[in-house]
């Protein structure tokens, strides 16, 4: 078994990467992404890993050289936050079209502007169209885990996919967590050597990147939607034997006291823990409150979402990012729209919270729970705790 | 009248009758390609590919040789070949280079050096791509970046790029009545390049096919960066005739509008002898509907402007001394 | 690579588009583009190769005797061999002559 260590998020989840031996890192330090790009040079540089590790100008270079190292066969990470992420944005699309199974780890960080380095996933919202896969993790044994996971399904011949790794900026990459680091030779047990399904190489000539005209280009878009869709049977595969192997437990939607809850709350990423609190405190208050915290956002859980939510009459959707001009939260849109056609369906709100760092209290969760049992939001969506 | 004709013996001279029989008959990109007739830059592709031989990974910038080549489900390429975008040629080149090498020292490829060769346009290298090529290139990666500069956005209908000369008329800038053209000087990317202390810069054209050639057999074998920038007539976008693709880079050269040397370790040294005297560049420019509308008085300030350009050419051609033993030592 | 029926279905299509036929470009023929086409003259030519090496098709030739021809599939009749041709062994004539 992996030993207990008390580690920053961020440096756990280069030492994550190390642990799956990657070839190539090309990495651009952003905040609060930084201490992972330090160290990943940094075990690099020691020869603790035998790689190359590109020091990259700019992060629309670091996902190109991520693909170009990827064309090769090698396994490659690479890792950003907000701006950085917009500015790769470009590439995200390509990336996945080409069928790259990069993993990307992104410390999730607002958007400009104002400019702002605090967290919220203003970063990751945008860029969800772009046929990665989406891991969102809770804390920082959760960043481990899905790291070493992302590489293992993303190589899958029957997904071939880039995986983004979704953790909290600061809530997650700057705390000091208790977690436990998988032995070398159980990441070794677990994760097979990388059998590319092409490479660049005069060996066997392939044209990567072609030109796809009116007459292909919506078949290669399927292809790619498909193989998407599809990779939800590898992750739960793939967290089936991490179970097995690592006695951790991962699902696509992960739920909390929901089994006799009339009202549930749903969350992603760190602030489920906080969430998870007010639950027992309303709880011990008799109110039959459960809670859903989303692992897996792309490809989107639907009939794990349609399993989780049965019984629960109001869903209080908490989502860290505005859709400016839209209905409301990327997350609640998405999940108002996979309940649409169910026959008995909950009463869905939704609440913008911590937006660019803002913090949210247990009390604030339970606040919003009330709320919404009361049926007490006069808008399509609130932002939680906005002044004015 | 061909100039070859004219000028027969600088032809003789500058380029062995006979040279062309001794090149590799093997070709890497092949006919079927939908470059236009007479097409420079499809040309200089061919001939680099011969120079370069089959252990080489090539990654294209989106432009005109990108959308030539590569209409699925066919491929004009007989090279491991990858696109990504427009402006990161150099970046996923580097990103090549560096697992190849990566994959090579870990056993899991053939142990032998495959070349990462980057290529762009003017636009996706001197301009859109001009920060991932100089990142790359910084960075020391084994690597060579060629560009392929046919002095505008060719691909997207003839705009105006950084590499458009003074005044040639392009659609975004067009000669009109009151602006004639393209209001500022062409930006001189191999002198970046040379600044950037790269072991070897070379300017190239393919009219002068061995010289190119040998250009890129020697940036081949740099153990690191290397560039060449090299001119390529598109007769779309100049208003050319196609059978003058040649012709022109032959006039540039001989009127001085853009010599062929390269730079070793900061060495300056002409390859291709230019007359003592240069023909005046109207030779070159009266050629092409993009110079059509110049005056005499802006055809003699074209005139002084690269009269000015080649003395300091001529001067570091003289003057410069090698660097080579500054060369940063690299790591592993 | 087996072959596929053009337009592939979703299911056919390469992953990535990859394409793992290099040189397969070839099986379009540019031909069709040309309207004039080179004509060498033997008894002029010296045999240099300068339109083997200014061709942008790489459809020009040698044969066995050392002599030159383009490959009509592919020549666009853009006439830089004729036009670099300083012996003036090359002359392109009009399709349809």
């Amino acid at each position: 078994m992996g030993k207990r260590v008390g580690m920053e998020v961020a440096i756990a989840s280069a030492e994550a990467a190390a642990l799956c031996k990657f070839d190539v890192a090309a990495v651009y330090p952003i905040t609060p992404q930084s201490h992972v790009a330090e160290h990943l040079s940094d075990i690099v540089h020691e020869g603790r890993v035998d790689a190359s590790f590109i020091t990259v100008e700019s992060e629309h270079s670091a996902l190109s050289a991520a693909i170009g190292a990827a064309g090769t066969g090698a396994r490659v990470v690479t890792a950003t936050s907000s701006q950085g992420l917009l500015y790769m944005s470009e590439v995200l699309p390509i990336a996945s079209a080409m069928r790259l199974p990069i993993v990307m780890i992104i410390a999730n960080r607002a958007v400009s502007g104002p400019i702002n380095i605090w967290n919220d996933h203003s970063d990751i919202m945008p860029m969800r169209d772009t046929g990665w896969i989406s891991f969102f993790a809770d804390n920082g044994q959760e960043v481990v885990d899905m790291t070493i996971q992302a590489f293992k399904v993303g190589e899958d011949r029957r997904v071939m996919l880039p995986v983004n790794v979704n953790m909290d900026g600061f809530q997650l990459t700057h705390m000091v967590e208790p977690i436990i680091m998988p032995e070398q030779e159980e990441v070794d047990r677990f994760l097979p050597a990388y059998v590319p399904y092409a490479a660049l190489h005069p060996d066997n000539i392939v044209s990567m990147g072609t030109l796809g005209m009116p007459e292909i280009y919506a078949e290669a878009q399927k292809s790619k939607d498909v193989a998407l869709v599809n990779s939800i049977k590898v992750v739960k595969e793939v967290w089936k034997d991490w179970e097995k192997q690592f006695g951790r437990k991962y699902e696509p939607i992960q739920s909390y006291r929901t089994e006799d809850a009339d009202i549930a709350l749903l969350t992603m990423g760190s602030m489920g823990e906080t969430a998870e609190i007010a639950v027992d405190e309303l709880r011990e208050q008799g109110v039959k409150v459960g809670l859903l915290k989303i692992k897996l956002w792309r490809p989107f859980p639907f009939d794990e979402l349609k399993k989780a939510i049965k019984g629960i009459k109001v869903l209080v959707v908490t989502d860290r990012a505005i859709s400016f001009g839209g209905p409301g939260g990327p997350v609640f849109s998405e999940i108002r729209s996979a309940l649409y056609d169910q026959p008995k369906r909950p009463k869905v709100v939704n609440y913008i919270i911590g937006l660019g760092g803002r913090d949210v209290t247990v009390e604030g969760f339970m606040d919003m729970v009330r709320r919404a049992a009361k049926g007490k939001l006069s808008e399509r969506y609130e932002i939680y705790g906005v002044r004015g | 009248m061909n100039t070859a004709m004219k000028n027969p013996k600088s032809i003789i001279e500058n380029f062995e009758i006979y040279a062309p029989k001794l090149v590799s008959k093997e070709e890497f990109f092949v006919g079927g390609h939908r470059a236009c007739q007479g097409c420079g830059e499809a040309l200089a592709i061919r001939l680099m590919c011969k120079a370069l031989g089959k252990d080489t990974v090539i990654t294209n910038a989106t432009g005109c040789m990108e959308v030539i080549s590569s209409l699925y489900p066919t491929t004009a390429w007989k090279l491991p070949w990858i696109h990504v975008a427009f402006p990161n040629s150099a970046a996923v080149g580097s990103g090549v280079e560096a697992g190849l090498t990566a994959l090579r020292r870990k056993g899991k490829v053939a142990d032998r050096r495959i070349k990462s060769v980057a290529i762009g346009g003017d636009g996706g290298t001197m301009d859109i791509g001009f920060q991932a090529l100089s990142g790359a290139m910084e960075r020391g990666h084994d690597m060579l970046y060629v560009c392929f500069d046919n002095e505008a956005y060719m691909n997207t209908g003839i705009q105006r790029s950084s590499g458009t000369p003074f005044l040639a008329a392009t659609t975004t800038a067009p000669a009109g009545k009151k602006i004639p053209g393209n209001q500022v000087w062409k930006k001189n990317l191999a002198e970046i390049m040379v600044a950037h202390n790269l072991p070897y810069v070379a300017t190239a054209t393919p009219s002068y096919p061995i010289d190119f050639m040998n250009k890129v057999k020697k940036a081949r074998q740099v153990k690191g960066p290397s560039y060449i920038h090299c001119f390529v007539a598109c007769p779309t976008g100049w208003r050319s005739t196609s059978e003058t693709c040649i012709k022109m880079g032959r006039l540039a050269l001989e009127t001085g509008i853009f010599p062929l040397y390269e730079v070793e370790d900061g060495k300056y040294r002409l390859t291709v002898e230019v007359p003592e005297k240069r023909r005046p560049v109207q030779d070159y420019l009266k050629g092409q509907g993009r110079f059509r509308h110049l005056t005499p008085d802006q055809i003699r300030v074209i005139q002084e402007r690269v009269d000015i350009e080649w003395e300091a050419l001529m001067i570091k051609v003289k003057h410069s001394k090698s660097r080579e033993s500054l060369r940063a030592p690299r790591g592993v | 690579m087996t072959e596929k029926k053009w337009p592939e279905t979703w299911q056919e299509v390469n992953p990535g588009c990859m394409v793992f036929r290099p040189g397969s470009a070839s099986e379009y023929h540019t031909g069709s583009w040309r309207a004039k086409r080179p004509i060498w003259d033997n008894a002029k030519c010296i045999k240099c190769g300068v339109c083997y090496i200014y061709c942008p098709e790489g459809c020009i030739n040698e044969d066995k005797d050392g002599f030159f021809q383009a490959n009509l599939d592919y020549c666009k009749g853009c006439g830089i061999c004729a036009h670099e041709c300083w012996p003036k062994a090359i002359v392109m004539v009009n399709e349809e002559d």
